[in-house]
């Protein structure tokens, strides 16, 4: 219940809108005076006001700051989100990317007045081809789901190239939800394959789908179990011989960086989140970065724009005609993703080849660490080792009536945002954990003795605890069916979505 | 290593709780043949000042667009962030967090993005937002397969008027959609019916206002005869500060607006990230692509906000999805958010006015130039004029003088040599009349 009569609280505020508050008078900038001129406008000067309030500098200062309040981030806490690496976030790449030599660089500037910007995107696609072992990259894509569909859409191009048909795509039924998403994307029919008890790919039911319409296989590795697909060459090896192309969904290739290389696993096209492997930041969802590798039989396909080099510097290739290459497209506007090409390769430089694949060892050191001493407590899914994640199913919860959500819920009361649940699907109510090599042996402790102690808790009946968690955060569980009942996403003076017209 | 907490001792320490003996134990899934013992050929970890070294050097080897006068649009403007928006944003909960699944410990982002929601649907003069896409390229193509699915139809027809980028990365997304996309040629003088292209097969009809070439178009004829066919109007902006100014596209009958932010809040950076806009009517927010936020409230009956209508997305619905996107632009949507917050009514409409009366300098000043034709009538903060010489090699000249003139449209379209002497030039509030003379006098000199 609020505990007081404006329900503030502690160092977390009440915060109303922005439109609740301010005066049109009001203004947080100082412009000067237009120059007078007639206008050009042809008649089209809007018309009606735009609605938007007005706010002095401190007002909007406080009301962020405010907002900023009622976020856990990793900066605050251990979040040890499973599939999203939420690991450290180096101020060393805010400030790289802020520089004005790159921020304040236009991407239509002649190639002489840009060859530093050209030389960076040169220079990550170089720390990126030499890590995974692949002859190219594709550097534009904008975050993971857009370099499987990047990926997808050279394989497409390939094919159509050698002048085959094939209409289908394999995705194993623990990928994430992005795989067959992107697939449909890229016009192919989606035939999901089963894991086998050990938690990898059925081979045999692979090999039985497989067939002259398969186009690709698209496999995450260590997949969304934790685990590494130890049959990977056979898979590879299979997928290969039937004629189809090998997708590698890199979201997890932080658990291997620097310890195994992409080539080498007969990897075809592999996108890399940037924001997990090499820390950029998540932002609250974004700006991402999914550059896509690819072997030498794809590279011919990859879309514009690219970067060359030659004896007279660094250039743009954004069209295809008399560049020798057979681009699927464009697919993104201008060069990709540059800010965060700044972020990634300050911390690719700050780690180094050693400090990479240390993280890699630290990640599944940590992972297994957390393993080994919940086992007694939570129930692991599957035998053996780990990599960078952990991964535990319900049945510790069972008869308690403690659900893995109000398991994951107590847990902020605990000081720490959940892992992840209900993902992968091939669990009954899984919860996932990944701590990434960011945390320390005490934090993990810590972490340990509180996932303990609610367990126990649950075990022992103490089912209201969990039903109503969270207690002290700014707000308590939220009613999402009637957000989707009937949806209000925005603000307006009269309530609902405003004019219908 | 300063990013890595764990000392050999803790180490040394967990590897016996978990009862093997070496780091290398645990990765004994992966296949012998692939484990790699010796670091690959890169360098080694660097301190933090020697990558500042490294970095500064190659930032240093840019020509910086505020080094000199400046004139490139054609997308990406150059405005002033105030120093409120970067501050706000670098705060940890914002930078630091996740895509806020857990609505308890985001409320932060989750308010946010419903006032950044809002203020989109209020500049564009539509009902309804989300919560930010990639770019404006990438959500035109949304937009355009979404008109299709709400139209049940295949058939998408670009104006000419529309950002390159937007018509190759639209053609490129669809392409194996089953979905046609015809792209007119581009058209600096106006010169397409689209009107007489509308028919009964017609899902949408993309046009970008103010268009590529600068042209603000009064966009009413068209969506009535969009509407009367039973298709949908999509407009794009590239410009969202010319919003402050100008008729916003749902008064003129758009039935979906998608916009590139970057203008509002971020900086160039060569070009990304950058920050989709997306816009549309309510009834047809359940086929809209993209993350939503929603109104709610918690267990106490308190007002809060959520992610909703997740049914629509991939996690959920995996190849059955709306689209496969599963990230929006939270940052970049963050700086816009703010920015517009510093702004508000009165600051937007005053920029807006600003930049208008810049460009409208800047043309009164070329107009006069030997070898300098304008050719939009109408436009915002942006236009077009034909030089008497090939625009890249004025360019070229200019840049080796340290002036930024514009954007030759040849580097998009070099196969229309008809459009080699165009060139694209913006002003906005941080162009100075100085700016324009040393231009002026430069073109004056080269075109003689």
């Amino acid at each position: 219940m609020t505990k007081t009569i404006s329900g503030s609280r502690g160092l977390t505020i009440e915060e109303p809108l922005l439109f609740e508050q301010g005066s049109p008078e009001q203004c947080g900038v100082d412009l000067e005076e237009p120059p007078a001129v007639v206008d050009r406008l042809g008649g089209l000067r809007r018309k009606a006001p735009i609605g938007l309030p007005g706010l002095a500098e401190p007002t909007v200062v406080r009301h962020y700051t405010r907002l900023s309040q009622k976020n856990f981030g990793i900066d605050s806490v251990f979040y040890p989100l499973g599939s999203c690496t939420m690991k450290h976030n180096p101020r060393l790449n805010e400030k790289m990317a802020r520089l004005a030599g790159f921020a304040d660089v236009h991407p239509f500037q002649p190639e002489s007045t840009v060859q530093g910007a050209l030389a960076l995107i040169d220079l990550m696609a170089h720390w990126l081809k030499t890590l995974t072992g692949m002859p190219a990259v594709a550097m534009t894509p904008a975050a993971g789901a857009h370099g499987e569909f990047c990926g997808l859409m050279t394989i497409r191009a390939a094919l159509e190239d050698r002048g085959e048909t094939r209409t289908r795509v394999l995705v194993p039924e623990s990928a994430h939800g992005t795989n067959p998403a992107s697939a449909a994307a890229c016009g192919f029919t989606v035939d999901p394959i089963p894991a086998n008890r050990r938690g990898r790919v059925d081979l045999a039911a692979l090999k039985s789908k497989l067939g002259p319409d398969v186009a690709a296989f698209m496999l995450t590795n260590p997949n969304t179990c934790g685990l590494f697909e130890d049959e990977i060459l056979e898979i590879s090896e299979a997928v290969h011989a039937a004629g189809a192309f090998f997708y590698g969904d890199g979201a997890n290739y932080n658990a291997i960086v620097g310890r195994v290389r992409v080539a080498d696993l007969g990897i075809d096209a592999m996108h890399i989140n940037l924001h997990k492997t090499f820390s950029t930041p998540h932002g609250g969802g974004g700006p991402g970065a999914g550059p896509t590798v690819l072997s030498a039989a794809l590279a011919p396909f990859a879309p514009l724009p690219g970067v060359i080099h030659d004896d007279t510097g660094f250039h743009l290739v954004e069209h295809a005609v008399g560049s020798g290459r057979k681009p699927c497209g464009r697919i993104k506007g201008y060069h990709g993703q540059f800010g965060v090409f700044i972020r990634a390769l300050s911390y690719m430089m700050s780690m180094g080849a050693d400090g990479l694949r240390q993280s890699a060892s630290d990640a599944v050191l940590n992972a297994n660490y957390l393993l080994a001493r919940l086992s007694s407590d939570l129930t692991p899914s599957f035998e053996g080792p780990c990599m960078h994640e952990a991964l535990f199913d319900d049945r510790f919860l069972k008869d308690s009536g403690v659900s893995t959500l109000d398991f994951a819920k107590a847990l902020i009361d605990e000081g720490f945002h959940p892992m992840t649940m209900y993902f992968p699907l091939v669990v009954h109510g899984a919860l996932l954990m990944e701590p990434t090599e960011s945390e320390s042996k005490e934090t993990l402790d810590g972490f340990i003795a509180s996932v303990q102690g609610l367990a126990r808790r649950a075990k022992a009946g103490d089912g209201e605890l969990f039903h109503n968690a969270p207690e002290f955060t700014p707000r308590r569980r939220l009613d999402e069916t009637a957000a989707a009942r009937s949806p209000v996403l925005r603000w307006s003076p009269a309530g609902g979505n405003g004019d219908k017209k | 290593m300063r990013y890595l907490p764990l000392t050999d001792a803790d180490r040394k320490a967990m590897l016996a709780a978990i009862g093997v003996a070496s780091v290398d134990d645990l990765f004994i899934d992966v296949p012998q043949a692939v484990r790699r013992d010796a670091p690959v050929e890169l360098p080694p970890h660097a301190s933090e000042y020697e990558v500042e070294r490294r970095l500064t050097e190659l930032a240093g080897r840019n020509l910086v667009a505020g080094s000199g006068p400046f004139f490139l649009g054609a997308g990406a403007y150059r405005h002033h962030v105030p120093a409120t928006v970067d501050a706000l944003i670098q705060r940890g909960e914002f930078l630091t967090s996740y895509t806020p699944y857990q609505p308890e410990v985001s409320q932060g982002t989750l308010q946010y993005l419903f006032e950044f929601q809002t203020q989109v649907a209020l500049i564009t003069g539509m009902e309804v937002a989300n919560a930010s896409m990639y770019d404006g390229a990438t959500a035109t193509a949304e937009a355009a397969a979404m008109a299709c699915r709400i139209t049940r139809r295949k058939s998408i027809l670009l104006s000419g008027s529309l950002h390159p980028h937007y018509r190759s990365v639209t053609a490129t997304a669809l392409q194996f959609s089953g979905l046609t996309v015809e792209a007119l040629d581009p058209d600096p003088l106006d010169l397409e019916d689209l009107i007489g292209r509308v028919g009964p097969e017609t899902a949408c009809v993309v046009v970008q206002n103010p268009g590529f070439f600068g042209r603000i178009v009064d966009l009413s004829a068209l969506a009535a005869v969009c509407h009367d066919e039973g298709a949908l109007l999509v407009v794009a902006v590239a410009e969202p500060v010319s919003l402050g100014l100008i008729e916003p596209p749902g008064a003129m009958g758009a039935d979906i607006v998608v916009a590139e932010g970057q203008s509002i809040g971020n900086a160039l950076n060569f070009g990304g990230p950058g920050l989709g806009l997306f816009a549309t009517r309510e009834r047809f927010v359940r086929q809209m692509s993209g993350r939503v936020v929603g109104q709610t409230v918690d267990a106490d009956g308190r007002r809060g906000w959520v992610l909703t209508l997740s049914t629509r997305e991939q996690h959920i619905r995996r190849e059955k999805a709306t689209s496969n996107i599963c990230t929006n632009s939270g940052l970049c949507a963050l700086a816009f958010t703010i920015h517009l917050a510093l702004l508000g009514e009165a600051g937007l409409r005053k920029l807006a006015e600003i930049n208008h009366a810049k460009a409208v300098r800047l043309a009164e000043k070329l107009q006069p130039v030997k070898g300098v034709r304008l050719l939009s009538q109408t436009f915002f903060n942006e236009f077009a004029v034909a030089l008497s010489k090939p625009a890249a090699d004025v360019v070229e000249t200019l840049a080796s003088r340290r002036i930024l003139a514009g954007v030759p449209a040849s580097r998009f379209y070099p196969s229309y040599p008809e459009l080699d002497e165009v060139l694209l030039l913006a002003a906005t509030e941080m162009t100075s009349e100085a700016d324009m003379d040393s231009l002026v006098a430069a073109l004056k000199e080269v075109l003689s």
